[in-house]
């Protein structure tokens, strides 16, 4: 932004920004939001007033989409008069449940609905999981809404309201929600007038919830809430202010370039940092980052911290933070330089909850990040976490979900083997070495398997090192002190050597998963590489994707109409229900994944991710998992990539199908020019010249009959040279616009060249034509009809360009090897091609360059579209063993292909 | 057999909606002494077959009101009267079912009058011939003979060895002398109905024969090629 001349010019982007927001808002419909700080302030009721006020005074077409009364005769009475639209009933759990119905409402299409509780989460099966979304199709829709909401659903505010009334809200809608809003209304009375409706039963509650409640009432707790909706709402005003601000130029009054990055991992509390952090960004009206480092040395994270750390990112994206995911040596360092490079001013880091002994061995997140933040400022908030997976986090899941018990005796069986063998070595050996022994065991185990055999292994030893081996022997009393070590050390290595094993297989677990993504990415690439045609591609990103996802897959292309369609499935035969073509839709239409496992109709069985490339968007692809388990974190972020890889390969195509069309445009567009300029002279002249010798014959009666003869033989030759040129014209037209079908039949060459030979019986008078076709030549496969046309042509060329009287060669030769072939040539012995015009004379309109001819140059262009069809090649060349001037050789080949079909028994029997 | 050197005193019907076409062919003919009756239509030419008698039927198959292979094929229930087909060039299906339907031969628009009047011949020639007993015993086409009778087959006096397939061929080819026969119609005749669709054995035959009878086989003189029809043996006029 330069604002060199001091004009408070607006700036164009965000003017460009301001209109198509304004352009997006005239087709969208109007969001109003009835804004609270507790349930029973009145939002419904006052909703319901000014929806009454807009139907008496503008006769507004408003429809109840649905309004709690919760049994209140005021609110109630209020409803009154207004339309309700029929609830959607839905069965769940037994009970039964009534939702609002998206689809009705989408088809009443009022100018105006009322949807009450803008948190509420839909019963499952419905379209959206919660009704925020509803509302955002209405809104695209193009219709206006007006809802409610209060102040502790507010996602980023969610843990702040947990804070001050101790009652934590499942229910959130994102900022973004509120933040989109036109217009916000805060419906406001004094906490004294609350608490006394509630004494008088006036503010509806949940029965189960009244100890919460009753907690959640409280006069303190109401102030600070109320100040939290006034300051939320002030917030919104700002922004309107904001907005007008750089609507109309007026100078902003504060620094900006405040950027702030937040790191995340997957501990619980990052949630409340990213709240935190989103709080924060909101009050600095900055832009921010939320960051994952993950450290490329020390345990890779399980399955849970990732799924985790899925939802946070998620969630910071949900605030409106840009995502970003780092991987690093040093944690501090890289997150520290990936801030300076993105021009972060702010880096905010979770208070460290562990205990100080971890940073002494680990190091200190938050240290090495002050030390190597330089000039950014470091801000550590309390409840966070130190990005580093959670330090109870990282334990084997075997472990966790429990060894098999067969584990657990193979221990103790290794520790009485060991047992018997120390007894029995007793006297050879001395007691340090059998605690050896017994260590070995012990070591085995947590080698072999997991935590929990490895302690029962190191317990057993002890037990029985203790009984037998330890003085005073068989008992467990222990005489001396320095035994105690011994134990100590025997359950020590058995928990740090199946703690390293079962990091090291869970890194092997992980890599060889990455592994797979690579091979399975790559094996895609390879494979699109290879094919050109958006079906092919289609078909090929179907298949792999069934390898890599072990699902059912269907690939639909954006049609014109913009309605995508299945263009490619695996297995084959795979089809899409209505209802996931809806999903499919869904995903389109919204640009983000929908169904199975994700945040939209995550009831239906398929998940569907829109391929992106760039701003096109060429499909989606559906995936229906063949055990019908929502794919992990790690699956999704893969399906993502996946995607991009194929709707890359799809815009390709696309563009080269484009470019190819183009040229075939321009190459057309040259060829009608030439076209037309050829055929208004080579249709004119023998027009003129039958014309002319016609008249001739019609008015000038003195003419001798020598003259007359020579007039007539004219007006033939003249015709006949037109028939040659209109045929040309129309089989050429017949070959490009792909109309020729082909006939194919056995025949013999001879009877090719005799046909062609008969059809020029006339024009080859007077040259010998030399035929050699020996017997080994097979019967060839083309459209006899078609096929002549070749040697006619071919034939008829010769005549044209070589002198009278001189010889031409007719030969057929079989070629067998690796691709049998016939080659058939036409030479001639006149005076040759000219150099470098061997290739360029098969074009269309083009002429031998030194030959004076009188054709439109359609001839050999037949040729080559003839033999082409018939999957041969034409080539012309001089006479290689003669100086040039000897002759041209025009060569057919083409490939033998099958067997011809067996000859008849011969019929001995005469006739 | 005799030789007919014009079509004096023919009555000939010309089946065409192009009026220039029919003015040609109307000049023409009567120059040759034939008489000439015009259709423009299908349905006239329906209404004067039957009661002015042609002796020939000159047909273009692309007229509006109908399918000229269709007529021919309702004519042939009951009249044996030698049907011309006029077609243009690319259309060689339509001349084909046309001749599987009856007609007795066909010309390429666009034709020259010799052509025309070469083809009107042998259909005359064959029309007549058809009740009367066919009982010559030898056929010779320049210099070639065959001999029915002794079932020999010579050329400038030397004796050619056919196999039984060629043989027929051969006489099958001589009985329509000058007349196109479809490949269909070869395979029907020589092999039986039930190789009407191995066409390949024709052709491949027919170049056995050629190089057996002809001169020049890949420049025949009597066996000739109707591309994507089928064969005509050049008649001894």
């Amino acid at each position: 932004m330069t604002d060199r001349d001091g004009e408070d010019r607006p700036d164009p982007d965000a003017l460009l920004r301001r209109m198509q927001a304004e352009e997006a808002r005239a087709k969208r419909g109007k969001l109003k939001i009835f804004f609270g700080f507790a349930p029973g302030v009145g939002k419904t009721y006052r909703m319901l007033q000014v929806a009454r006020d807009l139907v008496c005074e503008q006769h507004l077409d408003v429809v109840i989409g649905l309004v709690e009364s919760h049994r209140r005769p005021d609110t109630a009475s209020m409803v009154l008069g207004l339309e309700l639209l029929p609830r959607r009933r839905v069965e769940y759990r037994g009970h039964v449940l009534e939702e609002f119905d998206l689809d009705l409402a989408l088809a009443r299409r009022p100018a105006l609905l009322l949807l009450d509780e803008l948190a509420h989460t839909n019963a499952p099966g419905g379209r959206h999981a919660k009704r925020w979304q509803d509302v955002e199709e209405l809104l695209a829709a193009g219709i206006d809404v007006f809802t409610t909401v209060n102040v502790q659903h507010i996602e980023s505010l969610n843990d702040v309201v947990a804070q001050i009334s101790g009652v934590q809200v499942r229910e959130t809608v994102p900022d973004a929600v509120l933040d989109r809003a036109d217009a916000i209304e805060l419906v406001d009375i004094a906490p004294e007038e609350l608490l006394q409706r509630l004494r008088e039963g006036k503010v509806y509650l949940p029965d189960q919830a009244s100890r919460a409640v009753e907690h959640f009432f409280k006069r303190g707790n109401l102030l600070a809430l109320r100040e939290l909706a006034l300051r939320r709402t002030a917030q919104h005003v700002d922004e309107d202010v904001l907005a007008y601000r750089e609507a109309h130029g007026v100078r902003a009054t504060w620094p900006t370039g405040e950027r702030i990055l937040v790191c995340v991992g997957p501990a619980p509390s990052s949630g409340r940092l990213i709240r935190a952090a989103a709080r924060l960004a909101a009050g600095l009206r900055c832009p921010w980052t939320a960051t994952y480092v993950e450290p490329t040395v020390g345990a890779p994270l399980t399955d849970a911290d990732r799924d985790r750390l899925e939802v946070h990112l998620r969630l910071a994206e949900s605030l409106g933070a840009s995502v970003g995911r780092l991987s690093g040596d040093h944690v501090a360092k890289t997150l520290v330089d990936h801030a300076r490079r993105s021009n972060v001013t702010r880096i905010v880091l979770g208070k460290p909850r562990h205990s100080r002994w971890r940073d002494r061995l680990r190091g200190s997140l938050v240290d090495d990040v002050v030390r190597e933040s330089g000039e950014i400022e470091v801000q550590v908030i309390g409840g966070g976490d130190d990005g580093r997976p959670t330090p109870a986090g990282p334990a084997a899941p075997a472990s966790r979900s429990g060894a098999p018990v067969w584990q657990h005796f193979a221990a103790a069986g290794l520790v009485g083997a060991t047992l018997l063998l120390a007894l029995g070595l007793r006297s050879a050996l001395g007691l340090p070495d059998l605690e050896m022994l017994f260590l070995l065991a012990v070591m085995a185990i947590a080698a072999r398997f997991s935590r929990a055999p490895a302690l029962t292994a190191a317990t057993l030893s002890v037990a029985a090192y203790d009984f037998f081996f330890v003085p005073p022997l068989y008992t467990f009393s222990v005489g001396d002190r320095r035994y105690w070590l011994t134990f100590l050390m025997m359950f020590g290595v058995g928990l740090a050597m199946s703690e390293l094993v079962g990091r090291l297989r869970r890194q092997e677990r992980e890599s060889s998963a990455r592994e797979a993504r690579t091979a399975a990415l790559y094996g895609l690439t390879r494979a699109l590489g290879a094919v050109e045609r958006p079906e092919e591609i289609a078909a090929v990103a179907a298949r792999h994707a069934a390898d890599a996802f072990r699902a059912a897959v269907v690939l639909l292309t954006n049609g014109d109409d913009g309605e995508p369609a299945p263009t490619a499935a695996y297995p084959e035969g795979t089809s899409l229900a209505p209802g996931d073509l809806g999903v499919a839709r869904w995903a389109l239409a919204n640009d983000a994944p929908s169904g199975l496992g994700t945040d939209r109709l995550p009831g239906a069985p398929v998940v569907c991710m829109p391929l992106r490339a760039g701003a096109a968007r060429p499909g989606v692809l559906a995936l229906r998992p063949l055990d019908g388990a929502p794919l992990r974190a790690d699956q999704r972020a893969f399906l993502d990539v996946y995607c991009r890889q194929v709707a890359v390969a799809q815009e390709r195509a696309r563009l080269v199908e484009a470019a190819h069309s183009a040229a075939l445009r321009a190459r057309t567009e040259e060829m009608r020019a030439s076209l037309l300029s050829t055929v208004s002279h080579d249709l004119r002249t023998p027009l003129a010249s039958i014309t002319g010798a016609a008249t001739a014959l019609r008015d000038s009666p003195g003419l001798d009959a020598e003259t007359r003869a020579g007039l007539v033989d004219a007006i033939v030759d003249q015709a006949e040279r037109l028939e040659r040129l209109v045929a040309n014209l129309l089989d050429m037209t017949r070959l490009e616009a792909g109309a020729l079908t082909l006939s194919p039949d056995w025949v013999p060459v001879e009877e090719l060249f005799g046909s062609a030979l008969t059809r020029l019986e006339g024009a080859l008078a007077g040259r010998p034509v030399r035929i050699d076709v020996p017997g080994d030549v097979p019967l060839l496969r083309v459209d006899p009809v078609v096929f002549e046309h070749v040697f006619v042509n071919l034939l008829e060329n010769a005549v044209k360009y070589t002198p009278p009287g001189t010889p031409i060669e007719l030969r057929a030769r079989f070629e067998g090897g690796a691709s049998p072939a016939v080659h058939m040539e036409v030479a001639d012995h006149g005076p040759g091609l000219v150099v470098g015009e061997e290739a360029r004379i098969f074009e269309k309109f083009v002429r031998g360059g030194a030959r004076q001819g009188t054709g439109a140059g359609l001839g050999l262009a037949i040729c080559r579209g003839i033999v082409e069809a018939h999957g041969g090649s034409i080539t012309a060349a001089n006479r290689a063993a003669h100086p040039p001037g000897s002759g041209a050789v025009f060569r057919v080949v083409l490939p033998v292909r099958g067997a011809p079909p067996p000859m008849p028994p011969a019929l001995e029997a005469s006739s | 057999m005799t030789t007919t050197t014009a079509a004096a005193a023919d009555t000939i019907l010309v089946v065409e909606d192009e009026p220039q076409m029919r003015r040609f062919l109307r000049a023409t003919l009567e120059a040759h002494g034939a008489r000439v009756l015009e259709a423009e239509t299908f349905a006239q030419a329906s209404m004067l077959v039957p009661t002015q008698h042609p002796d020939v039927i000159l047909l273009d198959l692309g007229l509006p009101d109908g399918d000229g292979i269709d007529f021919t094929r309702r004519l042939r229930a009951w009249s044996r009267v030698p049907v011309i087909v006029i077609s243009a060039r690319g259309r060689e299906d339509d001349k084909v079912s046309a001749l599987d339907a009856g007609a007795d031969d066909y010309l390429t628009k666009p034709f020259g009058v010799n052509e025309l009047l070469a083809r009107m011949r042998v259909a005359l020639r064959h029309a007549r011939a058809v009740g009367d007993a066919d009982d010559a015993s030898e056929v010779s086409f320049g210099q070639l003979r065959i001999d029915l009778a002794r079932r020999e087959v010579t050329r400038a006096g030397t004796v050619i060895h056919l196999t039984p397939i060629e043989y027929r061929l051969l006489t099958l080819l001589a009985r329509h002398a000058g007349k196109v026969l479809t490949h269909q119609f070869i395979l029907r005749e020589v092999w039986g109905p039930a190789y009407a669709s191995q066409t390949h054995y024709v052709r491949v035959h027919m170049a056995e024969l050629r190089k057996k009878i002809e001169t020049e086989p890949s420049r025949p003189s009597h066996l000739l090629t109707e591309p994507g029809v089928g064969y005509r043996l050049r008649g001894p006029d």
